[in-house]
């Protein structure tokens, strides 16, 4: 109980004595314990005043003499004001009362929303003590709207989308945060099925390719493997922005050669005949990001215990569906008409990775879609990097700064750790896509390094 | 004769009926394919793909089949993104009926005065003639910008559109009254309030019905449409989100319904008519 003694009261000592130093036995300490306060909200604070006190006076001689010499609220309100103990205690009150129990959280229906989705019907909010409707939202622009117009609490992003709404690209600039990174990998590009002898990307020119927003990673990663073939994304072929849904009915119509996008559309081209997977993502670059779990800035340190309880939902919900041998269940869990509203074997191909490719063959790969919730800075560097490759924003940037504002890796190392899962202890690293180092140190070198580029 | 005639249309409409429904049957008869794969591949995908195919376009027994579904359970809800079509269309019901209205309420007052004084008719004349052809969802990301709320948002929408064909109904209607009317009017010293409920109103009724009865029809297109665009709820959300399950059965039961609300509204508006309309 050392810690949780009253560093204000000068009789007391903060290092030795009995088991907290303020009794003369055992005894008198008990029978002091029971009638200590057990409010954990005091406990809480009382355990940041005494670190304060601690580091400020780290003899003991000297703190009594300061206290006793200036009474303990003189020396509390002079400390408070060059020392934030206010802020402190916040930070510190890791069960403190919720700010809102009924949220409302809005999904475009894929399988990167998975963690999102999956923790209304498995009970990961409800165990948070949080009451969440999940909202089917329409298309990628409709999510961003309702979330800036705070009909949404939190929603569903693609992890380039925070980013470019804190730069105000294609939106108005608003401070925009990514607590934690919904899923890796996912994603593949596939064509229609009357171009499946055409497997060489040199043989794409003229094609027309569905992205599902403009800032997206399907819409960069698309870009990069063209390029890396030789084609210019814009000038060789079309890239057009498509809601998810409709990626499907479109290839069918023959309206698009094909697309990159997540799963599950590219399983359900499969599912009905459309269309085959060319390459999983994950083939591109191994492990890259896609969607992401995005709350306004605003909303973070408004309701701080709401956004802690709601991200360690979705943490742990990660942490579940991060092990392969849940994925069955998640997929009868997400297949409904409430959420992804689609057969249940093609979300289980999608979750377990051992799917149908469109070509007559069963593949098994059990990464095809991961789950790992750290947002690296170096993701959200790539991502500008290419967003500035592509003239979607202009001028310099200061990457490491955007990343670190919009990229909550403190946040979301501290709740993995509480459910139990490894947090990196750095928040950059260096990665390779198709084979070319990307190294987060040197984002403008990188750019320069391409040959197809619009800057 | 008389009586030959009053059963040979309802049996030419169910003729028409069946030779459809007939031929529909016949175009989705499932085909025969050579082609087969193995049995661990049939197993991931769907029946058609198995095959070698793309998906087929429903029979009209699967479909009939999933309208009894709808039928037996139409007012289900299992939670916010799954309700019955029922309440689906009672939620685009609702929005339609509070745009139109208040529509109606700005339309016609406004209508009034426009045509009564020629001199406003002129001034306010060319922002109608630029506004009225706009397309009603191109004010959506306008509205969902300003009004910060979708739900608004889809109800402005129908106002803007309901809006236009009442004004402009009103005004002709009220310009168009006959001089004589008026003028026994004014012989018989009749005040200007009075004049215009007891004379105008009635007077330009019908044609003020005939807007009325256009707008709700666009109403009804458009609501689709809206709710397809911001989702949540209503039947244009339902079709969405079956299009986004490739639904072709549940999106045909949901444009059947739409149809047959359309046409119930319509009815309604109609009877209104009538109930005003005089004969000269």
């Amino acid at each position: 109980m050392s810690a949780f003694k009253d560093p204000f009261d000068a009789d007391s000592s903060l290092t030795s004595g009995c088991s907290c130093g303020r009794h003369h036995s055992a005894a008198a300490h008990q029978a002091d314990l029971a009638g200590e306060t057990s409010d954990s909200e005091i406990l809480g604070n009382r355990v940041v005043e005494a670190a304060v006190m601690r580091a400020l006076f780290p003899h003991d001689a000297t703190r009594r003499r300061f206290l006793n010499a200036v009474g303990a609220s003189t020396a509390m309100a002079a400390i408070a004001t060059f020392f934030p103990l206010g802020t402190a205690k916040e930070a510190f009150a890791q069960s403190g009362k919720l700010e809102k129990t009924s949220l409302k959280v809005g999904f475009i229906p894929i399988t990167c929303a998975t963690p999102i989705i999956m923790s209304q019907p498995m009970g990961f909010y409800a165990r948070q003590g949080l009451n969440v409707d999940v909202v089917k939202t329409a298309g990628w622009a409709v999510i961003r709207d309702k979330t800036l117009n705070k009909e949404y609490d939190a929603a569903h992003m693609l992890s380039p989308m925070p980013i470019a709404i804190t730069l105000g690209a294609g939106a108005n600039a608003i401070p925009y945060t990514v607590p934690a990174i919904e899923n890796i990998n996912g994603q593949a590009i596939t064509l229609a099925i009357k171009h499946k002898d055409k497997r060489d990307p040199k043989s794409w020119k003229g094609f027309k390719f569905a992205v599902p927003f403009d800032y997206s990673m399907h819409n960069y990663l698309l870009r990069y493997y063209l390029a890396e073939h030789g084609l210019d994304p814009d000038k060789d072929v079309q890239i057009r922005s498509v809601p998810p849904p409709e990626m499907v009915a479109n290839l069918r119509a023959d309206n698009i050669d094909g697309f990159l996008a997540p799963d599950p559309v590219n399983q359900r081209a499969v599912y009905d005949g459309v269309g085959y997977i060319h390459t999983l993502t994950k083939d591109i670059w191994a492990g890259h990001p896609c969607c992401a779990f995005a709350a306004s800035r605003e909303f973070v340190t408004k309701m701080p215990n709401t956004y802690r309880a709601l991200l360690k939902a979705i943490m742990e919900a990660t942490a579940f569906a991060s092990k392969p041998e849940n994925r069955k269940q998640i997929a009868e869990a997400i297949a409904p008409a409430n959420y992804l509203n689609q057969p249940v074997t093609v979300i289980e191909q999608v979750l377990t990775g051992t799917f149908a490719d469109g070509l007559g063959n069963v593949r098994k790969e059990p990464n095809r879609i991961d789950f790992d919730p750290f947002p690296w800075h170096s993701f959200a560097i790539w991502i500008m990097s290419q967003m500035k490759r592509w003239g979607q924003i202009k001028g310099n940037v200061d990457y490491a700064k955007v990343a670190r504002e919009v990229f909550l890796a403190t946040d979301a190392a501290k709740l993995m750790k509480e459910v139990g899962m490894r947090p990196p202890t750095t928040t950059s690293k260096k990665f390779s896509v198709m084979g070319k180092e990307f190294d987060p140190a040197k984002p403008d070198a990188y750019i320069a390094s391409f040959a197809i580029k619009r800057t | 004769m008389s009586r030959l005639l009053n059963w040979r249309a309802p049996a030419l409409s169910l003729i028409v009926f069946l030779l459809m429904i007939g031929a529909w049957h016949v175009l989705t008869l499932p085909k025969l394919s050579q082609q087969t794969v193995n049995p661990e591949y049939a197993a991931l995908v769907g029946a058609e793909a198995a095959t070698g195919q793309k998906s087929a376009f429903p029979s009209p027994a699967d479909v009939g089949g999933k309208i009894v579904e709808h039928l037996r359970e139409p007012f289900y809800d299992r939670g916010p993104n799954d309700k019955g079509i029922g309440i689906q269309l009672g939620y685009s019901v609702a929005r339609v009926l509070v745009g139109y209205l208040l529509a109606a309420l700005v339309a016609i007052p406004v209508g009034f005065l426009i045509g009564m004084s020629p001199t406003v008719y002129r001034a306010l004349d060319p922002y109608i003639q630029v506004l009225k052809p706009i397309s009603p969802l191109a004010w959506m990301p306008l509205a969902l910008f300003t009004l910060k709320d979708s739900s608004i948002s889809a109800i402005f929408v129908i106002f803007i559109c309901s809006l236009w064909p009442m004004l402009i109904n009103t005004a002709f209607g009220v310009a168009s009254v006959r001089r004589e009317w008026l003028n026994v009017a004014r012989t018989l010293e009749v005040g200007a309030l009075r004049t215009a409920f007891r004379v105008i109103l009635p007077a330009a009724a019908p044609t003020i019905m005939t807007g009325m009865r256009i707008s709700i029809g666009i109403a009804w297109l458009v609501i689709v449409a809206a709710e397809m665009l911001v989702g949540g709820t209503g039947i244009g959300y339902f079709v969405w989100n079956e299009w986004n399950n490739l639904s072709i059965t549940n999106i045909l039961t949901a444009i059947l319904a739409i149809g047959l609300v359309g046409m119930l509204l319509d009815l309604m508006l109609a009877k209104l008519t009538r109930l005003v309309t005089f004969p000269e």
